[in-house]
């Protein structure tokens, strides 16, 4: 029997791939700053937050991604 | 304070998010066949699922700010909104509603007043609910925009008219599914969007440690100063916590205001549905570690002359709300500054789509369907879905606009909650575990309860009495009357509907199998392990919140 949502893709590989285009982009800005550092710095600039938070998403949108690319949503 | 500035990565990644969502509804419209699908999401979800949107139909942009500033102002003791003041009733909801709710198939709230009680009790908690939630509505909408102005210097039309109109387009394609999606989405957005910054302050501080070491020892403390309201930031006494916030608002609000029960009635089966919000308890437990951590970090920061950290002074007046956004200018390097913003948008949005959700099927279902076109066909009620989100929208836009021109409705915002879910919660409570309660009782205690809560908001706005008249304590808040206020008008609701239920007709007891407790059989599912059973998760949730309580103390 077909149910009414056979064939949505879950929401966690949504999920996943917001996280890592999100993610790719703010490591993007990361090593822009870090090879060019900008006039006004942050408090705790030099800890290049966006480079390693940014890691971390892209590993967590990667295993979202992976791991339901193809399972169904109610799963 | 100086705008935050966003530049060209920060833009994208703004853009990626309205992308996703209208991409999302796009997407999700060819499931949506059937107004089940529209309204319920087709009851398919996972526990999971239905879960996080529980939590973040809730989640909004304005609680996030607001009580990170509201921590800077009264300390910890905002703590007790996410943990007495929810977990409980998440868990009450969870153990003992869920079944009566999901077993008998409502669509809604007032759908279950229509079962349990009558058409009339039905109508009038569907016409409040509805009023409620376009009054809220609107009042976000005109908040968001403020924020969005005062914080980042958009234009106030633009950004309340690209939100409103992305959010149309997203729920109209796809309803309720759209907006569990989105909610799932901003729930992501904002603990990788806002935790970063209670990180990076702990890190500029030393340590939690630390932070406490630099802030008054009583806004440091959940309990230890409640015996006393002079001694504790917000006014207030552990009764008034207790009762007020522990007890009446917070079962009002969690176990039957629709915006958030709506998401578990969207489970696919009923350990599912009672699953959802008990471990949706779990990641409401664990949110003060960005809000009450945020507020704290800034007002430890705000005591040390040599960290040039202030909240903004408006015409002489502290912008507590101010609190975040100033962390994110501190913190936030280019890209990131992208992600918090984009993390405050979702969190408007999904609010927005929450409230839109929840007001399409009560206007269809207990409105338009119950008084309006009875003989309505699935395919018509569909349709009047569609239709009802687009005038909620244009409703709530109108609201916004009437609000930036008469800003002090913003004060009644927190009282309407009390006006509506706090005598409901008495209503509910007798409907569902005393079967002699009458439909008359309910319907005559609900405009009681209602009227009470009313009065004593303008008796106290018109200073025809004091707040301590209302609190029973001096000196007394506006947050502690407002919890007060919220007791007394569950209490009259009760009372009324217990006297008045003694002296008028009773509904045969075979007409509420199903409805109450005692009448109906219980279901005991002995095919699953206990550690899958909802009362295990339900048990271990309160074991963590006793010990959250206690090292917080």
């Amino acid at each position: 029997m077909t149910t009414p949502n056979a064939g949505m893709k879950s929401i966690w590989f949504f999920v996943g791939l917001m996280l890592l285009i999100i993610g790719t982009l703010i490591f993007l800005a990361g090593i822009v700053d870090f090879v060019s550092p900008p006039e006004h710095k942050t408090v705790l600039a030099g800890t290049h937050p966006a480079i390693w938070w940014s890691l971390l998403m892209i590993a967590s949108g990667g295993v979202f991604l992976f791991t339901h690319r193809n399972k169904r949503h109610d799963v | 304070m100086p705008t935050i500035s966003l530049g060209f990565i920060d833009w994208l990644i703004v853009a990626t998010y309205f992308g996703v969502v209208l991409g999302l509804g796009y997407y999700l419209k060819r499931f949506t066949k059937n107004e089940e699908d529209f309204f319920l999401a087709g009851r398919k979800n996972s526990s999971w699922v239905a879960g996080l949107a529980f939590l973040s139909a809730n989640l909004g942009a304005l609680e996030l700010l607001g009580m990170t500033g509201n921590t800077f102002k009264y300390g910890m003791y905002v703590a007790h909104f996410y943990w007495i003041g929810a977990i409980p009733a998440m868990l009450f909801l969870g153990i003992y509603m869920m079944p009566f709710y999901y077993s008998s198939k409502i669509k809604s709230i007032p759908g279950y007043l229509k079962l349990r009680f009558d058409e009339k009790t039905r109508v009038l908690n569907g016409i409040s609910f509805a009023l409620m939630t376009l009054l809220v509505s609107g009042i976000n909408l005109y908040a968001m925009a403020l924020v969005l102005h005062t914080f980042l210097g958009w234009d106030w039309n633009v950004s309340m008219w690209a939100s409103a109109v992305t959010v149309a387009a997203y729920v109209t394609m796809s309803g309720l599914m759209s907006a569990i999606f989105t909610e799932i989405i901003q729930f992501f957005l904002i603990w990788f969007g806002l935790f970063l910054v209670s990180i990076l302050g702990i890190m500029e501080i030393g340590s939690p440690a630390e932070i406490m070491s630099r802030i008054p020892p009583t806004f440091a403390t959940l309990w230890s100063t409640s015996g006393d309201p002079s001694q504790n930031g917000m006014m207030i006494t552990w009764a008034g916590i207790v009762l007020g916030l522990g007890f009446v608002l917070s079962f009002g609000y969690w176990t039957t205001d629709f915006l958030v029960v709506q998401r578990a009635f969207s489970a696919k089966d009923l350990r599912s549905a009672r699953n959802t919000p008990i471990l949706a308890s779990f990641f409401k437990m664990a949110l003060p570690f960005i809000v009450i951590f945020a507020g704290l970090i800034a007002l430890a920061l705000s005591r040390d002359p040599n960290s040039g950290f202030a909240l903004v002074q408006e015409g002489g007046v502290t912008n507590y709300d101010s609190a975040l956004p100033l962390l994110i200018v501190r913190y936030y390097p280019s890209g990131l500054v992208g992600l918090g913003v984009t993390a405050l948008l979702a969190g408007f949005m999904a609010g927005q789509a929450g409230n839109i959700s929840a007001f399409n099927t009560v206007w269809t279902y207990d409105i338009y369907r119950s008084v309006l076109n009875r003989k309505a066909s699935d395919t018509h009620l569909l349709w009047m879905g569609r239709a009802a989100t687009i005038v909620g929208i244009v409703l709530s836009i109108g609201t916004a606009y009437w609000a930036k021109s008469f800003p002090s409705i913003m004060d009644y915002m927190q009282a309407i909650f009390s006006w509506v879910n706090a005598p409901l919660f008495a209503t509910m409570l007798l409907g569902m575990f005393v079967w002699w309660i009458t439909p008359n009782g309910a319907f005559w205690g609900l405009i009681g309860g209602m009227g009470t809560s009313i009065v004593l908001f303008f008796a106290v706005k018109y200073q025809w009495i004091e707040n301590s008249a209302i609190t029973l304590s001096s000196p007394a808040s506006e947050m502690a009357a407002n919890f007060w206020r919220a007791w007394w008008a569950w209490l009259v609701c009760f009372a009324l509907t217990i006297l008045i239920s003694l002296v008028t007709r009773r509904k045969p007891k075979e007409e509420l199998v199903g409805l109450v407790k005692g009448l109906t059989p219980e279901v005991h599912d002995e095919s699953v392990p206990f550690y899958k059973k909802p009362e295990f998760a339900a048990i271990v949730s309160l074991i963590i919140l006793v010990i959250l309580n206690i090292v917080f103390w």
